[in-house]
């Protein structure tokens, strides 16, 4: 099957800029993520936690729009990529796995996507809209994120140990989102260490342990933004993708 | 963990500053603090509110149907309660 590339999907003569790569960047990730928390519909600890997170879900992916949109038609560009043309940070494809992990995932990531959209919504580059209005959500995200991982943290010993372990699995994942991407004039130094700060005071108040493992270099994950991808995001794109692919156009 | 193990909390809205707060519903919620949180996404998502209270269900005194009769039932008759007689001045809205 041949791969609508990106080049191709901005259309004849539009060159692919720095700007596309980066809208491309930051929507795969929202869109990605906003799939995985899709996931947890109908299967969630709770049903008042289950529409949390399919809230979650629907920001994230109000924002994959319109940062899709900005490279070239959304559709084609979420349901008929292959596996290597995405562009999304290995952290947010990793699977839900316990309640735990998707709740380290969600610190994790909203952390980063909260520091991200702030300074970009302080800039006046091409983001800096899309940016005023998201940092504003994933403000809430992040919210939600530290209300739970505290919740978990400092909960029954159970609850502590399964979080510790998210924590620990998922920490190799983050050095990844602080590699500089093309079209984003950004701190990604301060940003990262503001990141480690803030990770840190949550999880140190919610008793856990701050992981001591390698964040980047060789035994750290981190290839997602050159198209490299984690075993299970395969699955996970069979599943997004199959209905468009059996029925192309298909509307509701 | 199961919501039965969760205390039920009541969520009243407040839909625009200047109007009460108005009972919405209730949800399952292992404190305050989270039963905050799974009101604002369950009751205000589509820009309902401005201000949420919950409140622990068991903290609610509720009148008894049994005493429907002698509480509810003697002010059906008596219209001079009511401020009917008076007229609405154009521009006041929520009265």
């Amino acid at each position: 099957m041949s791969t609508p590339d990106t080049r191709e999907t901005a259309g004849p003569g539009v060159e692919t800029s720095a700007i596309t790569a980066a809208a491309l960047a930051l929507g795969d990730d929202a869109l990605v993520l906003s799939h995985r928390l899709g996931e947890w519909a109908g299967s969630a600890p709770v049903l008042e936690e289950e529409v949390a997170l399919a809230n979650i879900a629907l920001d994230l992916l109000g924002q994959a729009r319109i940062l899709l949109s900005l490279v070239g038609d959304e559709d084609e560009l979420a349901y008929l990529r292959e596996e290597r043309s995405f562009r999304n940070a290995q952290l947010v494809e990793q699977p839900n796995g316990d309640f735990a992990h998707t709740i380290a995932r969600q610190l994790y990531f909203s952390t980063y996507q909260h520091l991200l959209y702030g300074q970009l919504a302080a800039g006046d580059g091409p983001f800096a809209g899309l940016a005023a209005k998201a940092v504003k959500e994933v403000a809430y995200h992040q919210d939600h994120a530290e209300h739970w991982t505290l919740r978990l943290g400092d909960g029954t010993p159970e609850s502590h140990d399964r979080m510790q372990r998210a924590c620990d699995t998922l920490w190799r994942y983050t050095g990844e989102l602080f590699q500089p991407v093309d079209g984003l004039d950004l701190d990604h130094t301060a940003m990262e260490s503001a990141w480690l700060d803030s990770v840190t005071a949550v999880l140190t108040k919610a008793t856990l342990t701050v992981p001591t493992g390698p964040r980047t270099g060789a035994w750290a994950a981190g290839a997602g933004r050159q198209g490299l991808h984690t075993e299970s995001f395969g699955r996970m794109l069979a599943e997004m993708q199959h209905l468009h692919r059996s029925h192309p156009g298909a509307t509701w | 963990m199961t919501s039965d193990s969760w205390p039920l909390w009541e969520v009243f809205v407040r839909s625009r500053r200047g109007l009460s707060h108005t009972h919405a519903g209730s949800l399952h919620a292992p404190d305050a603090e989270m039963a905050l949180r799974n009101a604002r996404d369950l009751y205000t998502r589509r820009s309902e509110g401005v201000s949420i209270w919950v409140v622990p269900s068991t903290e609610i005194t509720a009148s008894s149907p049994d005493e429907k009769d002698p509480f509810f039932e003697p002010s059906a008759d008596k219209p001079y309660r009511h401020p009917t007689f008076y007229e609405i001045p154009e521009g006041v809205k929520h009265l």
